[in-house]
C-alpha cells in the first residue's frame, strides 16, 4: 500500500510551553549534567543567566507537545505500533533559560516511501516571546511495512 | 575548559551507565511514557530482550560529550543523529568524538555512542561553536 503524502505541508496548531526551574533540574538530572548552569540558579545568575539554563537536548520537552499531535494525525497516517524514531536534528538559536515562554509550531515536511518503508519527517520551529527562533528541530519517523 | 578543537583531533569520551530506573526518570522527565522503556513485560511482548534505553536520552548523551568538551551549553549549536541499534539498561554507554573540520569559528565534530558492540546512536554530527 503506497503512502498517502496529501499532509505533507500540513501544520498543527501552535503550543506554548513554560519553561519552569524545577522541571529544567529534573531534565538535567535524568541525563547525567552536572554542569551548574542547569542546576544552580545562583551559579547561573553569576554566569549571568537569570535563571538555570535549560540543556540544548530540553528541546524535546518543550518540541515533543507539539509534534505529537502530527504523529497521530489520521490523515498522516503513521502506524504507531510499526514506527521507529530514526532520526533526530536539532538546531539552537541561543540556549534557554527557565522563566521563558515558548511557542512551538510542527508541520509535516515531508512523506516518501523507499522499499517498503514510509519515510516521515516532521519540521518543528520553536520561538519565544519576541518572535525570534531559538530552535529547530526535525523529527524522523520510519514505519515498517507500508 | 574547551578542548583542542583541530582537525582530526579526538574528543575527551564520555561513558556513562544507565542504571535500572534510569528509564523510569527520564520518562518523567521528558514525558516520553512509551511502555517499552519502563514496563519489562510489555516489552518482552512486543519482542524486546527488554526495557530499551529512550533513543533521545542517548543523544543527549552525544550532546553532554559535546557540551562538556567545549566548556558551556550555549557552544552546542546544533546536533543531527539517526538511532539505530536499542540501548540497553545497566550497560556502559560510550561517547566517542572526533573532530572533522574546523571553520569560520565553528567546528565539525563526528561523534556516536556505543554499547559494547552494538552502535545506539549512530552518524552523529554537532557543531561546535568556538568563539
Amino acid at each position: 500500500m503506497p503512502v498517502n503524502t496529501s499532509a505533507v505541508g500540513k501544520e498543527y496548531p501552535p503550543i506554548t510551553y513554560a519553561v519552569g526551574r524545577e522541571k529544567v533540574k529534573e531534565y538535567a538530572s535524568a541525563v547525567g549534567e552536572t554542569n551548574p548552569l542547569h542546576l544552580d540558579p545562583a551559579a547561573a545568575r553569576a554566569a549571568g543567566y537569570d535563571d538555570v539554563v535549560a540543556p540544548p537536548m530540553f528541546a524535546v520537552v518543550y518540541q515533543s507537545p507539539a509534534v505529537m499531535p502530527g504523529i497521530f494525525d489520521p490523515e498522516v497516517g503513521i502506524n504507531f505500533a510499526m514506527m521507529v524514531h530514526s532520526g533526530q536534528d536539532f538546531r539552537w538559536e541561543r540556549v534557554v533559560v527557565a522563566g521563558e515562554e515558548l511557542t512551538t509550531r510542527a508541520k509535516v515536511a515531508s512523506i516518501e516511501e523507499k522499499g517498503g518503508m514510509g519515510f516521515y519527517d516532521f519540521e518543528v520551529v520553536t520561538q519565544d516571546a519576541g518572535g525570534a527562533t531559538v530552535c529547530t528541530g526535525i523529527w524522523k519517523m520510519i514505519v515498517r511495512g507500508v | 575548559m574547551a578542548a583542542n578543537y583541530e582537525a582530526g583531533a579526538a574528543l575527551p569520551e564520555l561513558k556513562v551507565t544507565p542504571d535500572r530506573f534510569l528509564t523510569v526518570r527520564y520518562a518523567g522527565a521528558s514525558g516520553d511514557f512509551n511502555p517499552i522503556h519502563i514496563d519489562e513485560e510489555f516489552a518482552k511482548s512486543v519482542g524486546l530482550p527488554g526495557r530499551i534505553l529512550h533513543g533521545l536520552w542517548s543523544m543527549a548523551q552525544v550532546a553532554r560529550a559535546q557540551t562538556e568538551a567545549a566548556g558551556g551549553p550555549e557552544r552546542l549549536k546544533a546536533l543531527s543523529v539517526q538511532f539505530r541499534g536499542m540501548g540497553v539498561l545497566e550497560q556502559e554507554v560510550l561517547v566517542t568524538s572526533t573532530v572533522k573540520a574546523v571553520e569560520d569559528g565553528t567546528a565539525t565534530v563526528a561523534a556516536e555512542a556505543r554499547q559494547g558492540e552494538t552502535r545506539i546512536v549512530r552518524n552523529a554530527v554537532a557543531e561546535i561553536g568556538l568563539d
